[in-house]
């Protein structure tokens, strides 16, 4: 179905055929996207519904929590500032307790759901 | 009187067409992964809406009296209770995070002044109890009214406390944490008929639980293969049958639904049926066992059929009949000539869900760009429509949508080229008796209500 068509007259008429065969064969359509993506990734593992693919979606570990706690604090640049002050200022002055360390925002922020800002 | 479309309608009403009523949510355009929605349901009455997000947070609305000063608007939504039902964790023993994104909320059925839901996360299951007090005791004797502990020895007179009435006050508590009974991720949560054991669904184990009990579960399902090399096929939903409270039924990503009764045997790995349409093999493609997988499944009011949802359709089985579903309806078939792209960018992966109108003549489910979809059984009209700011005015009708797939894009019509797909509707929900929709568009909530003239 992919297959190049020929040039000039004999191509027009090519491609009536191609249009008259996807009338015919719904599911065309969907071959000819998977020799899309085949063109694109060759390496592509032929059974997606596998086991490797169920297995990457069961497994999403990190190394340790030291690796967690870094990819936390990456994403917490992109989202809402905490509600509360910045407690990032314990440093070397005391011992740190709990209650210094920030807080994770999405306890103290309130859903924007429940708030007036939008509503109708 | 449930019915579908706008321009036209169904149900021995010619005049029926969805309008506008609210929505709840910020307009900015920089949405927080938190305030995502990840799940929304009305409760028996649907009195309550309630409302799930990535935040592990939980918003109920509630439905206002109907005035008579307003007689034709119905009543409104709004904010009953909210609070944080899920923490984000950190399981040490394997280094896996435990996001805090409420997967659902189910609500029980009201059995005193109080109302019940259970809510879940990946891991843990929390039954919440949403209360109200509008009244507080005064005159207490060992206390002031500040709260300071009084001298004993300086009281004299005994007195007994009154109650006074106080602006109202809606408590939500945890009263039970049901944790540690799932290694995989889990993906639905049903309440049974029998209005004291619930059945939880991971990847590839079902458990079922008694309300009252959070030290022990049973496991009724374990598709587990002895080595995980071998594994083919996960659970993707699981629901208990609305009045036998000894079935229920599964859905599998290879687009299987299989039924099982409790009363056949304690473990429930054999199937007593098992829904599969027979698939023309010459047809079969890379992408065919993945758009097959079903991302939702749901019982029928009446109990007699099931709907289950895969990629690019809804599909309504008899329970009677296995072999193939009765009725098959198109959600966005021009898709499957973008299926290349759409796995590309992990859209293919997306599971939406699907939901009955309170008489079960009609059905609703979610696609991309913000629109939404519903099919009428009886007259099989189906209408497109579209949840934007753009058409909220109060009691504004919603004008069917259409997606050009052909050549000439007629004016009003959007090409399938030109669809947003990270604007996704994945959860809706169908009030249990009335026409009113929620519809949740990322991080607002829609909610539409049929006109009446």
């Amino acid at each position: 179905m992919a297959a190049a068509l020929g040039t000039g007259g004999r191509g027009q008429e090519a491609g009536q055929e191609k249009q008259a065969m996807q009338h015919k064969d719904p599911i065309a359509p969907e071959r000819a996207e998977e020799l899309k993506l085949k063109a694109k990734y060759p390496n592509l593992a032929q059974k997606p519904g596998g086991s490797d693919f169920l297995m990457k979606r069961l497994q999403k570990g990190y190394f340790d929590s030291g690796d967690y706690n870094m990819a936390k604090a990456k994403m917490k640049n992109k989202q809402l500032p905490s509600a509360g002050p910045d407690k990032n200022l314990v440093t070397g002055d005391h011992i740190p307790t709990p209650q210094d360390l920030p807080q994770r925002k999405s306890s103290l922020v309130t859903s924007k759901l429940a708030g007036t800002h939008g509503q109708v | 009187m449930a019915g579908v479309a706008g321009g036209g309608g169904v149900g021995g009403s010619n005049d029926f067409q969805w309008c506008f009523s609210q929505v709840k949510g910020a307009i900015d355009e920089d949405v927080a992964e938190a305030d995502i929605i990840s799940t929304v349901e009305f409760n028996y009455s649907g009195d309550l809406l309630a409302t799930g997000d990535k935040g592990g947070r939980v918003v109920i609305f509630q439905r206002e009296q109907e005035s008579k000063s307003r007689p034709y608007s119905r009543g409104e939504y709004n904010v009953y209770s909210t609070f944080q039902s899920h923490e984000p964790e950190f399981d040490y023993l394997k280094s896996l995070e435990i996001e805090e994104k409420i997967n659902k909320i189910r609500w029980l059925p009201q059995q005193n002044a109080a109302h019940f839901l259970l809510s879940t996360n990946d891991k843990t299951i929390k039954l919440w109890k949403i209360s109200e007090r509008d009244k507080r005791a005064e005159g207490y004797n060992l206390k002031d009214e500040d709260g300071r502990l009084r001298d004993p020895f300086r009281i004299t007179a005994l007195r007994v406390p009154i109650l006074k009435p106080m602006d109202l006050m809606v408590e939500a508590s945890p009263r039970r944490i049901f944790a540690n009974a799932h290694t995989y991720h889990i993906n639905s949560i049903s309440v049974n008929s029998d209005h004291e054991t619930y059945l939880s669904a991971d990847d590839l184990r079902i458990n079922l639980w008694h309300l009252e009990i959070t030290d022990r579960s049973f496991n009724i399902v374990d598709i587990k293969p002895a080595n995980m090399e071998e594994l083919t096929e996960v659970i993707t939903a699981a629901e208990f049958h609305p009045h036998h409270c000894n079935v229920f039924v599964y859905s599998s990503s290879k687009g299987t639904i299989r039924l099982c009764d409790m009363r056949s045997s304690a473990l429930c790995d054999r199937h007593s049926k098992f829904f599969e349409e027979p698939e023309d093999p010459s047809s079969r493609s890379f992408f065919s066992e993945i758009i097959s997988s079903i991302s939702d499944v749901k019982f029928s009011h009446s109990g007699r059929y099931m709907m289950t949802r895969d990629y690019l359709s809804v599909k309504v089985w008899d329970l009677n009949m296995e072999n193939r579903p009765v009725e098959t309806y198109q959600v966005h078939e021009y898709l499957r000539s973008k299926l290349c792209s759409l796995y590309e960018n992990d859209c293919i992966f997306d599971k939406f869900e699907c939901c009955w109108n309170g008489s079960d003549s009609a059905i609703m489910t979610g696609s991309y760009n913000n629109f939404f979809r519903m099919f009428d059984r009886n007259t099989r009209r189906d209408v497109t429509l579209e949840a934007s700011r753009e058409s909220s005015k109060p009691r504004a009708v919603l004008k069917p949508r259409k997606v050009c797939t052909g050549g000439k894009r007629k004016k009003d019509e959007i090409s399938v080229d030109s669809l947003d797909f990270n604007k996704k509707i994945l959860h809706t929900a169908w009030h249990p008796m009335e026409n009113i929709i929620a519809v949740a568009a990322t991080n607002n909530l829609y909610i539409f209500q049929d006109k009446i003239n």
